[in-house]
């Protein structure tokens, strides 16, 4: 049975959530903003000394030189926001499944949910893991708060019973594993798209350094030389992780998500199967699902092959991702198919 | 001081390299392919470039591009309704697509081009690397390199304890071989494992595939309530069998519908659809089984399934002399999520002339603007609205001819084509003599019968997927050597090699280093 103010109370929680989550942004952005202030306090002395100690031509260090960075309070703020945030999103999870009185990811509403759910989710463990510095939240917070509003703003549905076709013990084992799969491939892609500027500006900022009036070829005419220039929004790379971090971050998102996702499409073939009499047909969302899945194991293969590393392989990433992107969104609105619910 | 290099010099160095890559080879990736001469080497060199991995990537997204026409346009085996729409919609563009069989993405030529060489490429890399990887699982771990520490992670000290005993302690997990007073230990052969069997299971995936494509049989069939099919191929109204199929193999079973029910929420959306069947693998239907969607029923290798459902008036035709030319149950097929449905009805041997009525049911009827329509999929207040003809139906004429469909070209209507609305139990008096009752309503359901032989190894390739990809991402290949240098204290050399996360391994390496300097702090 569906319980009208249970559900309300669910949709209310998700709006403080999202706003508990924007806080935490900010925070994050602030922490980041004093970094560089900072920094370039650095740089500024680290120059005057080199003018000094020297007594040759100025030389101007490169900002990014500088790596390492004070603990700051709004950044620490931000964090216990975060986790905050990420409990409020937890009972409005919790409490949407106990309005409808089944699992709370029923339709593409609280679908969106729980994908940006598991994205912080796996933004925190990454943080809790070392493996990231906690700053790159203002980067995954701004994604994941534009992503819940479109969410509960364009696909909002109020809680109630499934479709038949939906009725099956499958919807827990099959839409999890995409749930947890598609969290995690969006929070890599944002970290590859992350690595791409960051590798950019390493690769402007050398080319600077080594000669500010440094030229490269065209993006689109390969033939005309171009002057380098450092702009929006390569500049975001200098508060970035360095790219190996970020490199590798991706890497070990996308290498717990591929097998989750592998076994969604298994799970989701077997359904297929005991629903509509086989396991697979080339429906639009399974066609989607299966490339979504050949473009990450492209991605896996060209992480280990020479010549594909780094920037081609960072790309795959987010091309994959876009992939996802279409399966869920273009998949349900726009094209006809036996996905076409909710 | 520079010494001069000599030849000898750089034998030695490039002899060491070779053992260092010996040594440091974790991967049975092999080497890239080199143009040689003679008559098999350009045939060599293309069978390696082939099964080269930049050309199996360059496969790998080939296919992900040739998927996406078949995720955006329509799909002729799984609608062909909305394939003709759109030949329809699109004059110039629509044949020049289908020309490009982009209709047919997943049987067209150039997609199974891209995969079939894509598989061929695999099996190319498959062969010779589980060879290797199988002559690896019987060998001993490699020599120590000469110089430890140009490894990744190195350690040296000097003791005077017994370290290669505690390094077999310390290493009691991993692959260990003692020789004289060095120490080789190699651990994770199971990741290579792990990539073979997910790349064999692909292999596997497709095979099982290629069965249920060539072998399998998908028949699908109306029922009304009270009636019921065999499963043969006669009694299918749509059969689609694959190309290697034999009827022979169909399962033999019938199958009888004694009762559909469905319910809807207040606002018309489903909630439940269940087909009450009996079923026998004899003409006798005994055993009692509820159909429903996500819950097929299984006979042999044979599985039915519910796929759709809609309502069929029960309808009484007497011609102009009085004779019952027509008592049955008329499937009309829905068109609106409502069950606004259209209906035809033929009574072929009426006399003088044949009869024939075109119409549409609507479950729970509204009318709107003179026009009426359903509200609600439920049966609260069916109404049957049909338009009457007389003449020649046109079913002599040879041509096939669809029982959902009325050809009006000889037919002339009653009271100038006006419908009339009949209620259950209501009978319209035709002008001239004759009449139509619509008795009683029931409902049909569509069943399909699958047969798939391919399902349980493609079942077991998924299985074999899933756990490869686990191994060949989580498990961690790496090496540990530790050499002793005899002396008053002797020198302890320690090096480590990891090929994937070497951050961990790092952490790892750090810790074996301590086990074996335990006592001597």
């Amino acid at each position: 049975m569906t319980d009208k103010g249970l559900g309300q109370l669910g949709d209310g929680l998700l709006f403080g959530a999202v706003i508990i989550y924007a806080l935490a942004m900010l925070g994050f952005a602030g922490e980041q903003a004093s970094r560089k202030a900072r920094q370039s306090v650095t740089a500024v002395r680290a120059s005057a000394q080199v003018l000094v100690g020297s007594g040759g031509p100025p030389v101007t260090l490169p900002a990014e030189t500088v790596t390492t960075f004070a603990p700051s309070r709004a950044g620490r703020l931000a964090l216990a926001l975060t986790g905050l945030g990420w409990l409020v999103h937890l009972v409005s999870i919790v409490t949407r499944g106990f309005a409808a009185d089944r699992v709370p990811w029923g339709n593409m509403y609280e679908f969106s949910s729980c994908v940006a759910f598991v994205a912080v989710t796996a933004f925190l463990v990454l943080v809790a893991r070392r493996y990231v510095e906690r700053s790159l939240g203002a980067f995954v917070m701004l994604p994941v708060v534009l992503y819940l509003g479109l969410a509960a703003t364009k696909l909002y549905t109020a809680a109630g019973p499934l479709v038949p076709a939906l009725n099956s013990y499958w919807i827990k084992i099959h839409v999890a594993a995409a749930i947890t799969a598609s969290g995690a491939f969006l929070l890599s892609g944002v970290v590859a798209v992350l690595y791409l500027v960051r590798s950019r500006y390493d690769e402007t900022a050398a080319l600077l350094s080594a000669d500010p009036r440094a030229t490269r070829r065209g993006w689109l005419r390969r033939r005309r030389q171009r002057p380098v220039r450092l702009r929006f929004p390569v500049t975001l790379g200098a508060q970035l992780p360095a790219a190996p971090v970020l490199d590798r971050v991706s890497y070990v998102v996308i290498a717990f998500a591929f097998p989750v996702w592998t076994f969604a499409v298994i799970a989701g073939a077997i359904w297929a199967e005991a629903a509509w009499g086989r396991y697979w047909g080339w429906d639009p969302k399974e066609t989607w699902s299966f490339i979504t899945w050949v473009l990450y194991a492209g991605y896996l293969h060209a992480r280990a092959t020479a010549g594909w590393k780094g920037r081609k392989a960072a790309w795959v990433a987010v091309a994959a991702a876009c992939a996802l992107v279409i399966d869920y969104y273009v998949v349900n609105i726009f094209v006809v198919g036996l996905h076409s619910y909710a | 001081m520079t010494a001069p290099h000599t030849a000898a010099d750089t034998a030695a160095a490039s002899a060491e390299q070779v053992q260092l890559d010996e040594a440091t080879r974790l991967s049975t990736q092999p080497a890239a392919p080199q143009l040689r001469a003679g008559l098999l080497g350009p045939l060599r060199f293309a069978w390696r470039r082939l099964t080269s991995m930049r050309t199996a990537l360059l496969l790998l997204f080939l296919l992900a591009l040739a998927s996406v026409p078949g995720g955006f346009l329509p799909q002729r085996r799984l609608n062909p309704l909305r394939v003709q729409t759109y030949l329809d919609d699109h004059p110039t563009l629509g044949p020049l697509l289908d020309r490009l069989q982009l209709f047919d993405v997943f049987t067209s030529a150039w997609f199974s081009a891209v995969y079939l060489l894509l598989f061929i490429s695999l099996c190319g890399c498959l062969l010779p690397r589980t060879r290797l990887h199988l002559r690896a699982l019987r060998a001993q771990p490699p020599a120590v390199p000469r110089t430890l520490a140009r490894l990744p992670a190195s350690d040296s000290w000097e003791t005077e304890d017994d370290v290669l005993a505690r390094a077999e302690q310390a290493l009691r997990r991993w692959r260990v071989v003692r020789r004289g007073s060095e120490l080789s230990a190699e651990r994770g052969y199971l990741r290579e494992t792990g990539n073979l069997v997910f790349h064999l299971s692909l292999v596997l995936l497709l095979v099982g595939i290629a069965i249920g494509a060539f072998r399998g049989f998908t028949g699908t069939v109306l029922v009304v309530e009270g009636t019921g099919f065999s499963n043969t191929i006669a009694s299918f109204d749509d059969i689609k069998p694959g190309r290697r199929f034999h009827p022979s193999s169909l399962v033999p079973f019938n199958v009888q519908l004694q009762d559909f029910r469905a319910t809807y929420a207040p606002d018309g959306k489903a909630l439940t659809f269940d087909a009450m069947v009996r079923w026998g693998r004899g003409q006798a239907v005994t055993t009692p089984y509820d159909l429903r969607v996500n819950h097929p029923l299984a006979v042999g290798g044979a599985k039915t399934y519910l796929i759709g459902h809609g309502y069929a008036p029960v309808v009484r035709v007497k011609d102009r002399t009085g004779a019952v030319v027509l008592e049955q149950p008329m499937p009309c097929l829905p068109q609106t999520p409502q069950f606004l449905s259209t209906c035809v009805i033929k009574a072929p041997d009426a006399a003088p002339h044949q009869l024939g009525f075109r119409g549409a049911f609507t479950p729970t009827t509204v009318t709107e603007a003179g026009r009426v329509g359903s509200s609600y999929p439920g049966l609260v207040r069916p109404v049957l609205t049909l338009v009457g003809y007389s003449g020649d139906l046109g079913l002599d004429g040879g041509a096939p001819q669809s029982v959902y469909a009325l050809d009006t070209t000889s037919l002339k209507a009653f009271d100038n084509g006006q419908a009339h609305a009949l209620r259950p139990g209501q009978t319209w008096q035709l002008p001239g003599g004759g009449s139509l009752t619509y008795v009683d309503t029931k409902e049909w359901a569509t069943f399909q019968v699958t047969q798939d032989p391919g399902k349980v190894l493609a079942l077991i390739a998924a299985v074999g997927i899933v756990a490869g990809l686990m191994l060949s991402l989580f498990v961690r290949r790496r090496r540990v050597w530790v050499r002793v240098v005899p002396g008053t204290p002797s020198t302890v050399e320690v090096g480590g090699l990891a090929r994937t996360d070497p951050e961990r391994f790092q952490a790892e390496f750090a810790g074996i280093v301590a086990r074996l300097r335990e006592r001597d702090e």
